[in-house]
């Protein structure tokens, strides 16, 4: 735009830029070339190696949790993309009475610390007399993705036009038949976007899991954890780097998933 | 429209029973807990009691945590807004808009826990800001910059970096330019019709930012927990150790209701906001059907 260029050259602000970028980078690059460095400590170089991924195959703790952080993530995301799909068709398009209370319900997860979450839920879990264990943590995640799926999909809903629904139903179709072959579809792309952010924030959530989750329920975030707690390896820079390539490859899958639907 | 309520509420009841059992029994039940008296393994006894309040607001460690723990935040949060506004405001006027955001964005699919010792990299004792100032001889002997305050202010400000570009970028990218031109040829220099201009009218993505920030840096729990050490600890660790470790349910439940507070205050802020903006939208919307009609 021609009026933008008169603002001046932007000298400042292209240096603070430049150096974000730098901070939001330095420390995760370092990260994935030490994964290849085989220094035990230490950031010195001092030679290739890919024996630190080789170590983290062949430990079956991981593997136990990873199992378990993708049975969370898949189990929890499904429950919570169908409450929130449907939680956000009523919030949107209609007017009841417990509108106000539920809108209050929905939104106010997203604000509230999530050691307030955890801390209640474990209490919560407790006072029921509730075992807690993989099952728990499925609870916990849900009731947390919720939310994030209902707003997700409210965003598609505004660019919805109402009248289709009232058109099908002119033309004689029934509630069910309605939502099965005109709502549905129009909002998928909407419901494929709060699946995915579920997941993503089920592999990456740690505070929540931590309290709620018992033994045998270690996921991949808390299996981190333990490993930097106590006895940091480079093995640690291993998993951190594949875990970046996937959550990539993730987002960039969801791109393409996208611009197929919509065409 | 003629929309009867009954489709709406079965749309939402599977959502309002979820919710209002598994999120908001839970905030009832630490309320009430707050008020009871600790059991002698964990849990809680009858009778009701002050107790658990009395106790946290006569310590005087208490009350240097939750000092420290606001100080964080707060320095935390006004980092992110100084580093934020170029930023934003460079991308906002870039023509790459797409690709710098992605770059933003990138860093915060990374795993939480990543991030943080992707941290303790860079700033432990054989990592890499130590490694790099011993080699070049500015120093003899490595720094402490772990298990500092500062180390979590820091690692804060990564983490919650995007949360503030964001919104910033969406307000300054809905901004006229003209008018900061019109601001110039009326006199102002450039920085002053940045200050005087600009950031008046992005103030809504300014309040955004600072909530979205505030509130989870107050809330910090892991990283205090991993590069803060004992000197660097925030509420949040306390909050936990007084459930797991002394298992004094009713002090821990009442250390919780002061987060409670703070989010609760700072959602209706958000909350009351946007219902200002929704009316100004609508004010302006009348002020056009009117013109028209004058017309």
């Amino acid at each position: 735009m021609e009026t933008r260029k008169t603002i001046g050259k932007r000298r400042f602000s292209s240096l603070v830029t430049l150096g974000v970028f730098l901070l939001l980078y330095i420390p995760i690059v370092s990260l994935i070339v030490l994964s290849f460095n085989s220094a035990r400590q230490g950031v010195m170089w001092t030679g290739f190696t890919l024996n630190w991924y080789v170590r983290l195959f062949s430990s079956p703790d991981i593997w136990r949790s990873f199992m378990n952080t993708v049975i969370v993530a898949l189990v929890a995301s499904t429950v919570a993309t169908i409450i929130g799909t449907l939680s956000a068709i009523g919030i949107y398009w209609y007017r009841f009475k417990s509108r106000k209370y539920f809108q209050i319900l929905i939104y106010t997860p997203l604000i509230i610390p999530d050691i307030l979450m955890g801390v209640s839920m474990l209490i919560f879990f407790a006072a029921l007399k509730v075992p807690l264990g993989l099952g728990t943590v499925i609870i916990a995640h849900i009731t947390f993705c919720i939310s994030y799926v209902t707003i997700v999909v409210i965003t598609r809903l505004e660019d919805f036009d109402y009248s289709v629904v009232e058109a099908a139903r002119d033309l004689g179709a029934r509630s069910f038949q309605v939502f099965v072959k005109v709502i549905i579809p129009i909002i998928v792309p909407g419901i494929v976007a709060g699946f995915l952010l579920s997941v993503t924030l089920s592999v990456d959530d740690f505070v929540i899991t931590f309290f709620v989750a018992g033994p045998g329920a270690t996921t991949l975030p808390l299996r981190i954890y333990s490993m930097i707690k106590f006895g940091v390896s480079p093995v640690i820079n291993a998993l951190s780097t594949l875990l970046i390539g996937g959550t990539l490859m993730t987002a960039l899958l969801a791109r393409r998933f996208r611009k197929l639907i919509i065409g | 429209m003629n929309r009867s309520s009954l489709p709406g509420i079965v749309y939402s009841l599977p959502g309002i029973a979820w919710l209002s059992f598994f999120f908001l029994i839970p905030y009832i039940i630490i309320i009430i807990y707050s008020f009871l008296t600790p059991g002698i393994y964990g849990g809680v006894t009858l009778p009701f009691s002050l107790e658990s309040y009395t106790r946290m607001l006569t310590s005087p460690g208490y009350w240097e945590l939750l000092w420290q723990t606001v100080w964080i935040s707060v320095m935390a949060t006004v980092i992110c807004l100084g580093l934020s506004l170029p930023v934003a405001y460079y991308i906002a006027t870039s023509k790459r808009k797409n690709l710098l955001l992605t770059l933003v964005v990138i860093p915060f699919w990374t795993n939480f826990l990543v991030r943080i010792f992707a941290w303790m990299l860079v700033l432990g004792r054989t990592g890499l800001v130590n490694s790099f100032l011993l080699w070049t001889g500015l120093i003899e002997q490595p720094l402490q910059l772990m298990y500092r305050p500062a180390t979590v202010i820091v690692v804060i400000v990564y983490m919650y970096l995007p949360y503030m570009i964001l919104p910033l970028y969406s307000s300054i990218e809905k901004f006229d330019f003209t008018l900061l031109e019109a601001g110039m040829d009326l006199g102002a220099n450039r920085n002053e019709a940045i200050l005087k201009v600009l950031i008046p009218s992005i103030k809504g993505g300014i309040i955004a930012g600072v909530i979205l920030v505030f509130i989870p840096a107050l809330g910090s729990y892991a990283i205090p927990d991993l590069v803060g050490g004992t000197e660097g600890a925030m509420l949040g660790n306390l909050i936990a150790k007084q459930l797991t470790v002394a298992r004094n349910w009713p002090s821990s439940s009442a250390i919780s209701m002061i987060f409670l507070l703070i989010s609760t205050l700072g959602l209706l802020v958000y909350l009351r906001m946007n219902a200002i903006q929704a009316r100004v939208r609508r004010f302006r919307v009348r002020e056009d059907y009117m013109k028209e009609q004058e017309q």
